[in-house]
């Protein structure tokens, strides 16, 4: 008797041969841009130079230029930094994590995500800059030698430790990133026709052979680095997180903020996933790779990040009240009842509301759906910031000191310029770039039994 | 071989002409008369150029053009090559000199730096109006308007001094021969020498009228005076010999009245048995209706008949009392019975220029025994003497054409006066002396400029026991001659007015130089006045007519009130930092507007919206007195304004006094209410206004922010246990204080200075002095409307108000409301609510939120209990800004300095503007985040005197400039280790509290519970 087990689903469909997987990868490379991504980028593009204006015009003229005021000293420059760090935070988790978890469906993805990661934490490190009122002097921040006396910087602010987190995170993110592309360099490399391609190729494959040793360190180098790389993944925003929890004000004054703020960012960072990956499924016609298994994945972290966070929203509710601050307790109702509420609501209705339509087999399956809530995900998360940030400052202790908070078009103009930004990095990355791991893809792919027993089937009568 | 080319030039020399030939012997083709010129002995002879010269020239220009190429142009200041007598640079020099803008009256102290002016002390105690109230603060800012005139005018074009004096000439000469008038229109005159001067115009001509208006008129309250006292001059107030003070609309703690009692208010007011009770009727809510212990709202036509009901109730006498509605009858009743139980020790105020109610309180007084005790008229306050009635007279005089020359010197009457600008047409030469090219000098045929007050010498009599001088501490910026001396001039006596003031302080018997030094002396000059038994007999005997004139105010119509805001009657109109302090009531700035009460604004249609932003924004409306017209008048919302009122501030809407104000709000004197009150008709408007506010939120939410006491609360439990109590906290280690909870070590504050600062929230009114002196002393940028708009003011010291509101959390209990509408509710402020005050400046936290933030360290604590702000470190993140509780740190968005949007506000924008900066204090770069310091440079200027003298610091020897301009002793700093110092023992005091004590920042500023005296 013969039994084969049905529980899992191939990773990769269409009966591909290694050397379609290498077709299919290297095509958005070699061939020409379709014309959707022209017109994408020309958005971007545009998006992001309007973006680079409002941040010229920001240092040229100062920060009165935004809606900031006295009592409201950070509102959309913070809100869209702590949202681009959580973004960035799916790509780590995907390739690291579940590296070393051997969840093996991560392949198709990790690639896109990673990018995804870099390119949002570059977002992210715009805004800790362009807030400062004098960005000139911004490498003060770093603990460098120097001869101003006893000058140094302050180890007890979050901001420091913010600085110290970031940067961290991009460096090992960018290398762990970069070490799985060298590979897949080498197979464009391989394959360039046109002598400039193939020399930048070159350059950026490092030389890489595909030795067996070379892959045996390939494969060591991946796990360090994955093993370094996973505690960042909960660090990282954690100390974001402290910005607030450190701080004495209602509403930022929570202990609950680290868990809460990793969960949020693994979070919006998979709903971002999401969001790119139907594009470049779409796009690119990688339907074969990112798979409808891939997607129904993603959707189960975000529905169960979601109720984390929403688990998180209510005992912080609870915890107001079970306090007796009587600050505390206006803080959280003024969030609900005040003249923000509308923003709470957004963040509620978008966070933990839309993500338990998951629950429903059909609609996580459902590719425009996934979509739509990916999108819904990353609003919500936007106003998660904004309502954390904002309706905190605007009343905290004493009312005389209470006030509102507006943006002018500066500050809507820096924000979309970052989304501009982002997409142009992403989008140029994906026409210059293996967007699959190729080269570990391979690894999953049943040749020799599925492929064999399909063609080779006894029972089979052609 | 060779072969010679021969070149040639042309055909001539080719033909090899004649002519070619004598051409080429000469090395120039045409003839040089060098001979000619050379031989000429006597061209050479009269020549004053030498070749000597003409080496000199060449190596000058040689040199001059090699040093125009390197030599920069010197545009910064220049160090004194002999150093002035008694001038140390960096040293301050205090001279003591008289503040008079038209309106107030101060003795002062002048600081000055290198020269130069730069900020105003109150005077020596013990002198007549000494204390400095916002406008004497700012006043020295005035000097450095660069707005003011700079040269004689002459119809519209410069002039000079001699046309000026000449045309007056000729114009006086040609007014006696045609037997015109020769009119002069000056505000109150109260300087002797200005008088003596006067009077030798009145000798010299015939033809000479001498006319005085105040802005705000006091004329029919003087008319009363007069009649009781035969002196034309208001009786001072003691309120110190008071135990109650009733008042009906006088707004005597904002400095709208000429006599400045808040500091013997603020001494009577100190908690404990006897304390000063305060009762305030009045239609605005007023800054002292804000203090009042007890507050009633009235319209202004109800005060006449109010206070004959009180004169029947006190002396059993039995005037008409009108229409008086029941409620205000049994306020009236038991204020009656406080009168009458304090019996010779009550003053009642009235305010407004109603010689009714003028005479209806004089009557009052007389009847309850006050005057000779706290109403003084043996004590006469000669600062107001305006005369209506002799203004109608000249104007009358004016349009029939019987006046050939008006010299305007002071007053502005074509912009606080009704039908001045059209009289003025039909006078033959007019001339106008004042600081600036203002609306009258717009009128007239001429204007001259005359010194600012810090530039000029001057001498006064406030009151009859007070001689003050004023005397130059710049040299006269501008072109400009005192009136004083034009008016000499045209005397031809060419005095200068030093030498009118010396004989006038040698005329006294006084000593030139100690006078001058201390900035006055006293005097014992009798007053002239009956007996207070006479006047008080005179003052009852004629109430029957006063009634009746007080009866004939419609009473159903709407009715304004003018009110003086900061900027008081207009004279101040382009200083931007009055503009900048908010109102103290509304928290407005850069604006008059419309008070208007919820329930009317309702029932009219007039809203107050909340934008986006925060900030606010209000319906318009005309108003229509009589004839008269107001047109596109903002309305505001007004907690506490009584139902049927509505008040206007003074003092706004200025078409020429300069870049900061022209055309800022709307002028209320084009309504000419010289009563101060009348009917008017209020129809809405298109459009709506937008206000700059820098308070918001307007209730305190439940919160223990401002601590209050009633005076019986506080007497029967003088340690405070039941009403100052402490916070708490239940830890592992047992029930701590909020000192002890802290996660922090502390620092060591016990072996050096420990700085502390002490607010008495029951002395402080809110003026907002303190507020404008914090601003001056560290030169604080002024950032105009629309930002203050932004909520983006730069106040280091700011005074929030609270109002009180009728929903409370107690009340939600008993009532049971829900949390939601509680908190909701408690946001409104009541409709005739309680008000507080509380300055908040940096709280020097000894655990500062802020200092842990900061990731490069620019704010950090000292060993002196200061929290210190290193503004070159600072990088902007505003991250200290957010996690301070108490929101008193403020953010430079812009580069004020520099950025055009504040060309007009900040007085660091221009060059005559920057001369009033403090050199002490940095002017702070755009980006970086600046806070109260406690005044570092006068801590370390008291500190190092000490150290040169070899002695210990004294208590009260530094101040703060907020300590130095708080007239009532509100605020007390000094070193709390320093045993027995003022600020010691107030921190020991059973009211002292910290503000969010809870937090566990331990500040090193705590605040004095308040204490009203509830009956």
């Amino acid at each position: 008797m013969h039994y084969e087990s049905n529980v899992r689903e191939p990773l990769i469909l269409g009966d591909k041969s290694y050397t379609d997987i290498t077709n299919d990868i290297a095509r958005p490379i070699e061939t020409k841009a379709p014309r959707l991504w022209w017109i994408a980028f020309s958005i971007a593009l545009t998006m992001m130079l309007w973006g680079f204006g409002c941040i010229a015009y920001t240092i040229g003229t100062g920060i009165g230029v935004w809606g900031l005021n006295k009592t409201v000293g950070w509102a959309w420059d913070i809100t869209n930094f702590v949202w681009w760090v959580g973004i960035g935070h799916a790509g780590t988790l995907i390739s690291a994590v579940l590296l070393l978890f051997r969840q093996k469906w991560r392949m198709a993805i990790n690639r896109s995500a990673e990018a995804m990661t870099i390119f949002s934490v570059i977002q992210a490190g715009l805004f800790p800059l362009i807030h400062m009122g004098r960005l000139w002097l911004a490498y003060w921040v770093f603990p460098f030698p120097n001869q101003y006396g006893s000058l140094w910087v302050n180890f007890n602010s979050p901001l420091l430790w913010d600085v110290f987190a970031i940067s961290t995170y991009l460096t090992v993110s960018t290398v762990f990133w970069y070490t799985g592309l060298i590979p897949d360099f080498a197979m464009i490399r391989d394959r360039a026709i046109n002598p400039l391609q193939k020399h930048i190729y070159r350059i950026l494959s490092f030389g890489w052979g595909g030795k067996a040793k070379a892959w045996q360190r390939f494969e060591e180098v991946s796990l360090v680095l994955a093993g370094l790389a996973t505690p960042l993944v909960l660090s990282v925003h954690t100390i974001v997180s402290m910005d607030f929890a450190t701080s004495v004000i209602p509403g930022w004054h929570t202990t609950i903020f680290p868990p809460y703020f990793v969960a949020g960012a693994i979070f919006s960072g998979f709903a971002m996933v999401n969001t790119l990956l139907l594009i470049v499924r779409k796009i690119f016609k990688m339907e074969d790779y990112i798979t409808i298994q891939h997607i129904e994945m993603m959707n189960i972290v975000i529905m169960v990040t979601g109720s984390i966070v929403g688990v998180a929203y209510i005992t912080e509710l609870f915890i107001a009240w079970y306090s007796g601050v009587e600050y505390e307790q206006y803080a959280f109702l003024n969030r609900a009842t005040g003249p923000y509420w509308w923003a709470y609501w957004s963040m509620m209705t978008c966070n933990v509301f839309s993500p338990q339509f998951m629950w429903i087999k059909r609609l996580r399956t459902n590719l425009i759906f996934t979509f739509l809530i990916s999108i819904v995900v990353n609003i919500g998360m936007w106003f998660e910031r904004f309502v954390i940030i904002v309706t905190s400052l605007h009343r905290d202790y004493l009312p005389s000191s209470w006030a509102m908070f507006s943006p002018t078009f500066v500050d809507i103009g820096i924000f979309l310029g970052t989304i501009g930004f982002f997409f142009v990095l992403f989008l140029l990355y994906a026409r210059t770039f293996p967007v699959i791991a190729q080269a570990e893809l391979k690894t999953i792919l049943k040749s020799s039994g599925d492929s064999q027993k399909q063609h080779h089937d006894p029972n089979d009568t052609h | 071989m060779a072969i010679e080319k021969v070149y040639w030039k042309g055909f001539d020399q080719l033909a090899n002409t004649e002519v070619s030939k004598r051409l080429s012997e000469n090395e120039f083709s045409e003839d040089i008369p060098i001979d000619q010129f050379l031989g000429d002995d006597n061209l050479m002879a009269n020549s004053s150029t030498s070749r000597r010269d003409f080496l000199k020239y060449l190596g000058f220009s040689t040199a001059a053009a090699t040093l125009a190429a390197c030599e920069q142009p010197i545009i910064e200041s220049i160090p004194y090559v002999v150093k002035p007598d008694r001038l140390t640079p960096g040293m301050p020099t205090y001279y003591a000199t008289s503040y008079v803008d038209g309106q107030d009256f101060a003795s002062i102290l002048v600081k000055t730096r290198e020269g130069r002016p730069i900020k105003i002390e109150p005077g020596d105690k013990t002198r007549f109006n000494w204390g400095t109230n916002g406008r004497a603060q700012a006043s020295v800012l005035s000097l450095y308007d660069s707005s003011r005139l700079r040269q004689p005018i002459k119809n519209d074009m410069q002039s000079d001094w001699d046309t000026i004096s000449n045309d007056l000439k000729i114009a006086v000469e040609e007014s006696v021969n045609d037997g015109k008038q020769f009119m002069l229109l000056t505000g109150s005159i109260f300087s002797p020498s200005f008088k003596l001067v006067v009077e030798d115009l009145r000798q010299t001509y015939a033809n000479f009228v001498h006319v005085e208006i105040d802005a705000v008129s006091s004329s029919e309250v003087l008319d009363v005076w007069e009649a009781l006292t035969g002196v034309r001059a208001m009786p001072s107030i003691d309120i110190s010999a008071a135990n109650l003070v009733v008042s009906f609309n006088e707004d005597f703690l904002s400095s709208a009245t000429p006599q400045q009692v808040a500091s013997d208010y603020a001494f009577r007011r100190k908690p404990g048995k006897g304390m000063l009770r305060h009762i305030q009727i009045e239609s605005n809510l007023s800054l002292t209706g804000s203090n009042a212990d007890k507050r009633i709202k009235i319209k202004p036509s109800q005060v006449g008949f109010s206070l004959s009901y009180l004169l029947n109730k006190v002396s059993g006498s039995n005037h008409s009392v009108g229409k008086i509605d029941k409620v205000l009858k049994n306020q009236l009743d038991s204020i009656a019975k406080e009168l009458m139980s304090s019996n010779g020790k009550s003053v009642v105020l009235v305010g407004g220029n109603s010689g009714a109610n003028a005479y209806l309180s004089a009557a009052l007084n007389a009847a309850l025994k006050n005057i000779g005790t706290t109403i003084r008229p043996d004590k006469p306050v000669y600062l107001r003497s305006g005369n209506d009635r002799a203004f109608e007279n000249a104007i009358t005089d004016m349009n029939a054409g019987s006046v050939g020359v008006v010299i305007v010197a002071g007053p502005n009457p074509v912009y606080n006066r009704v039908g001045f600008d059209s009289a003025l047409k039909n006078v033959n030469y007019s001339l106008s002396l004042n600081d600036r090219f203002d609306e009258t000098a717009g009128a007239t045929t001429a204007a001259a400029p005359v010194p600012h007050y810090l530039e000029s010498w001057a001498d006064y009599i406030p009151t009859n026991l007070d001689f003050s001088v004023s005397q130059p501490v710049i040299r006269p910026l501008f072109n400009s001659k005192p009136t004083i001396e034009v008016l000499s001039e045209l005397l031809e006596k060419n005095k200068s007015a030093k030498d009118l003031v010396k004989e006038s302080v040698l005329a006294q018997g006084l000593n030139w130089s100690q006078t001058l030094h201390d900035g006055g002396a006293s005097l014992k000059i009798d007053a002239r006045i009956p007996s207070f038994m006479e006047i008080s007999e005179r003052a009852l005997a004629g109430v029957e007519i006063a009634v009746e004139t007080a009866g004939s105010v419609d009473s159903g119509a709407m009715e304004l009130s003018l009110y003086q805001k900061t900027v008081g009657a207009g004279y101040q109109s382009n200083n931007p930092w009055l503009h900048e302090l908010p109102d103290p009531i509304s928290r407005a700035c850069w604006d008059n507007y419309l008070t208007i009460s919820a329930a009317d604004a309702l029932s009219m249609g007039f809203v107050n919206e909340t934008q986006s932003n925060g900030a606010l924004d209000g319906s318009i409306a005309n108003i229509q007195a009589g004839e008269l017209s107001l047109n596109n008048v903002p309305v505001l919302i007004q907690p506490g304004q009584a139902s049927g009122t509505v008040g206007l501030a003074l003092g706004y809407g200025r078409s020429q006094v300069g870049k900061v104000a022209d055309g800022l709000g709307v002028n209320a004197y084009a309504l000419n209410l010289l009563n101060g009150f009348g009917v008017v008709k209020i129809t809405p408007a298109e459009g709506m206004h937008e206000f700059a506010s820098t308070q918001l939120g307007n209730t305190m939410m439940g919160r223990k922010i401002v601590n209050e006491v009633s005076l019986s609360d506080f007497i029967n439990d003088p340690k405070g246990s039941s009403w100052n109590e402490k916070p708490t906290f239940h830890t592992l280690d047992g029930t701590v204080s909020a000192d002890e909870a802290n996660l922090w070590e502390n620092h060591d504050h016990k072996t050096m200075h420990m700085w502390n600062m002490s607010i008495d929230l029951n002395s402080c009114h809110g003026c907002g002095a303190c507020v404008i002196a914090c601003h001056i002393e560290n030169n604080v940028p002024v950032v105009g409307k629309e930002e203050v708009r932004n909520f983006r003011d730069m106040h280091w010291l700011r005074i929030d108000r609270y109002y009180s509101s009728d929903m409370t959390p107690e009340r939600a209990d008993t009532e049971d409301i829900g949390v939601v509408k509680k908190y909701a509710e408690m946001e409104t402020p009541g409709v005739s609510p309680e008000v507080v005050f509380q300055p908040v400046m940096c709280q020097h936290c000894n655990h500062a939120p802020c200092e842990t933030v900061c990731p490069v360290g620019a704010t950090v604590h000292s060993r002196e209990g200061l929290n210190h702000m290193a503004y070159n470190r600072c990088i902007g993140t505003r991250y200290c800004a957010n996690n301070c509780p108490y929101k008193v740190r403020r953010f430079n968005w812009f580069n004020y300095q520099k950025n055009e949007q504040f060309a007009s506000v900040n007085p660091a924008q221009d060059d005559l503007g920057r001369m009033v900066l403090n050199p002490d204090v940095t002017v702070r770069a755009r980006g970086v985040m600046e806070k109260c310091t406690m005044c570092i440079q006068n801590i370390q200027y008291g500190k190092l005197e000490a150290k040169k003298a070899g002695r210990p610091l004294k208590d009260g020897e530094i101040n703060t400039a907020c300590e130095s301009a708080c007239d009532t002793g509100a605020i007390t700093f000094g070193d709390v280790n320093l045993p027995n110092s003022a600020v010691q023992i107030a921190k020991n005091d059973s009211r002292s509290y910290h503000l969010l004590e809870e937090v566990g920042t331990q500040p090193s500023v705590f605040y004095q519970t308040k204490v009203r005296n509830r009956v």
